[in-house]
């Protein structure tokens, strides 16, 4: 395995550690590159929304709705007959009279939060679910993978649409006081967030889980595991210093390359009204808004649909490109 | 074989049963009963409407009952009259004999029609829709997969795979809105809205007309859906088929001196195919909420718009009943799927 990495390098370099060997490979692909970069400034964009956005994401100007950017009508000529144009917003506005590069900016930030929360709890969740069921085995694993393939039939998206129905329903209408009621005061909070998250959340985990265990029924039997054992580890000890580590790879590999994923569902949620609350931008939620005006005013669904896109090449980029460095076996599958 | 199919269809069984009761469950959790309206009926209204629809029950009455209209075919002697009574599957068998199967219930939200009404209605077109996309994808995602692979690391794998990368990354909400523009708007050369297919159809969903009046409609939303999906497929063909082709067996081949076109047809693409076949489930599932976005966007009356506003109007049985359905399709092709996937792969029957 080491002589064949070895191989592929070239000679003046060392061949280091597994996560070093990573690294450098990653730096020598330029779309994962590029997607990293890409996905760098999405992140900067979001953290900073209010300092780069020019308006606030809900400030509006009802005088000037679906107002039009003068270099807009270059693009678009189609819409000098009717079009208002207004200096004001550099990209336009919406037809409530909204900065569509502030939505577009405030819009990176549900999209990247998608994006971050799918595999924190695919990991977290996935893997310590994967470790336990894998490395106890017998009941407790068939117990605890009957679970993973019952959830694994139920088809994700109606499982999904059906919860964000219910939430969205029941919640609303709660008591002060119960937990229900919390919930949905922390959901509002965040524009709709939380009810997504959890929504996301609930089905992102059992991929990594059976991945993880897979992995630790083929590990535990290896020799390593036994020599930790003889020395007096603890099963605690040999599952989170001696296999996770052994394993880590294909889990990383995994998750990120389901990210585009989360966000496409994420998009998709609030696309058909189950996503965030309005006026919460989610670009998702501006494309379902910006079609229904397509024939007058494209540039209303083109732009988020744009951002959303580009923002899923940057993670496709780096996912293929994390998962040639990890695991150069796999290159171009 | 036979044990491995009584198997799958038996836990099929159980997640149907299961999915049944969770929608149950979640849609009788969330309060406002069906009749709760701006200005409130009166109290004696709703309890006759309640005694109708059976709502005063206890809920594990009324989810049984759902579940024996809903699974039970029966057949009955007296055409179906009342709302109560209709049925998805309604087939006269013979004189005064009907064979009735799947019956979703009233929908509260439109008065006039059941849920059967509004699936009867809606989903030959979602059908028709899914369809298509499914074997665009197919016609497309595979040759692209294998003449990628067969030229590996030439212009020709870099086009395929960009288009892959391509494909997967702009999903059905973001090439929905960019097609309607070009060619609808644009261009104006397709209708940016609406479908071209008219009841009655053959076979419950093949349309009589297959006409340019048809394909114009279907172009777009065909495309839109079908896009991404080849591009899942060719990237998977394509690793499918690398791998293949550095086994023994093809080297065993080629040492035999069978020409190239045998050893890829006959030896590789046969075995580097099998993978693909796995991909067709998720890809069913992709379909059809594709579906939903696709035909909201270009104005298909089918039954993914209709389920998507229906989310918005909160009306529950068209929700539970389109959800249950969806479901079931899925299921069965998730079945279908893992079936001929150990009939091709007599490996899978013994894991």
């Amino acid at each position: 395995m080491a002589e064949k990495e070895a191989v592929a390098l070239p000679v003046r370099r060392k061949s280091g550690s597994l996560w070093g060997d990573a690294v450098y490979r990653l730096a020598r692909n330029r779309a994962a590159i590029l997607g990293g970069v890409l996905i760098l400034l999405l992140i900067l964009t979001a953290i900073f929304a209010r300092f780069i956005a020019p308006y606030t994401y809900e400030a509006q100007d009802l005088k000037n709705n679906s107002a039009v950017a003068k270099w807009e009508l270059s693009i678009f000529p189609m819409m000098e007959p009717y079009a208002k144009v207004s200096d004001k917003f550099p990209l336009g506005a919406d037809a409530l009279g909204r900065d569509l590069l502030s939505r577009i900016i405030y819009g990176a930030q549900i999209s990247l939060a998608v994006a971050f929360i799918g595999p924190i709890v695919a990991l977290l969740v996935g893997t310590v679910y994967g470790l336990v069921s894998g490395f106890f085995g017998k009941t407790v694993d068939n117990v605890m993978m009957r679970f993973v393939d019952l959830m694994y039939a139920i088809p994700t998206m109606l499982l999904i649409i059906l919860m964000m129905a219910f939430f969205r329903g029941s919640l609303n209408l709660s008591e002060p006081g119960t937990f229900a009621y919390a919930m949905n005061e922390i959901d509002k909070r965040f524009g709709g967030m939380l009810f997504i998250f959890i929504g996301i959340g609930l089905t992102a985990w059992m991929g990594t889980a059976r991945l993880a265990r897979g992995q630790v029924l083929s590990l535990r039997e290896q020799e390593f595991v036994l020599a930790a054992r003889a020395v007096g580890s603890s099963n605690g000890r040999i599952i989170f210093r001696h296999i996770l580590p052994n394993i880590l790879g294909p889990l990383v590999i995994t998750v990120t390359l389901a990210i585009p994923g989360y966000i496409s569902t994420e998009a998709f949620l609030s696309f058909i009204g189950l996503g965030v609350n309005p006026p919460t931008p989610s670009w998702g939620s501006m494309i379902s808004e910006g079609s229904t005006t397509i024939r007058t005013y494209p540039h209303q669904a083109l732009l988020p649909a744009m951002a959303l896109s580009l923002t899923m090449f940057a993670f496709n980029f780096l996912g293929d490109g994390l998962r040639d460095a990890l695991d150069p076996r796999l290159r171009g599958t | 074989m036979i044990r491995f199919i009584l198997q799958r269809i038996l836990w099929t069984a159980v997640v149907l049963l299961i999915l049944s009761l969770i929608t149950f469950g979640l849609m009788h959790a969330v309060p406002g009963g069906p009749f709760s309206r701006e200005k409130a009926l009166p109290q004696q209204t709703i309890d006759i409407l309640n005694q109708k629809y059976h709502l005063d029950d206890p809920l594990w009455k009324q989810y049984l009952n759902y579940l024996y209209d809903v699974l039970i075919p029966r057949i009955n002697d007296k055409p179906a009259t009342s709302l109560i009574d209709s049925y998805l599957i309604n087939i006269k068998l013979w004189d005064k004999t009907y064979f009735r199967w799947m019956n979703f219930g009233p929908s509260y939200h439109s008065r006039s029609r059941t849920v059967n009404d509004i699936i009867r209605e809606q989903l030959p077109v979602s059908f028709q829709l899914g369809v298509l996309a499914i074997v665009m994808a197919l016609i497309i995602g595979m040759p692209l997969g294998v003449i990628a692979a067969l030229k590996q690391n030439t212009v020709w794998d870099y086009l395929g795979m960009s288009m892959a990368i391509f494909g997967v990354s702009v999903p059905v909400i973001a090439m929905g809105p960019i097609l309607v523009w070009i060619f609808g708007v644009a261009l104006k050369w397709l209708p940016p809205s609406g479908w071209g297919a008219k009841p009655p159809y053959l076979l419950f969903f093949i349309p009589r007309d297959l006409s340019w009046a048809f394909w114009k409609h279907a172009i777009m939303p065909v495309v839109a859906l079908g896009l991404v999906n080849s591009a899942i497929i060719a990237r998977l063909t394509r690793a499918s088929l690398l791998q293949v082709i550095r086994e023994d067996y093809i080297r065993t081949a080629r040492a035999k001196g069978l020409t190239e076109r045998v050893v890829v047809s006959r030896h590789a693409l046969r075995n580097a195919l099998i993978p693909v076949v796995t991909v067709l489930g998720p890809m069913f599932a992709a379909i059809v909420t594709g579906t939903f976005v696709a035909e909201t966007i270009f104005g298909i009356p089918g039954l993914g718009r209709y389920f998507i506003s229906s989310i918005t109007n909160r009306d529950y049985p068209v929700i539970m009943g389109t959800t249950l359905l969806y479901g079931m399709l899925l299921l069965l092709a998730n079945l279908v799927v893992d079936i001929s996937y150990a009939w091709l792969d007599p490996r899978i029957r013994y894991d």
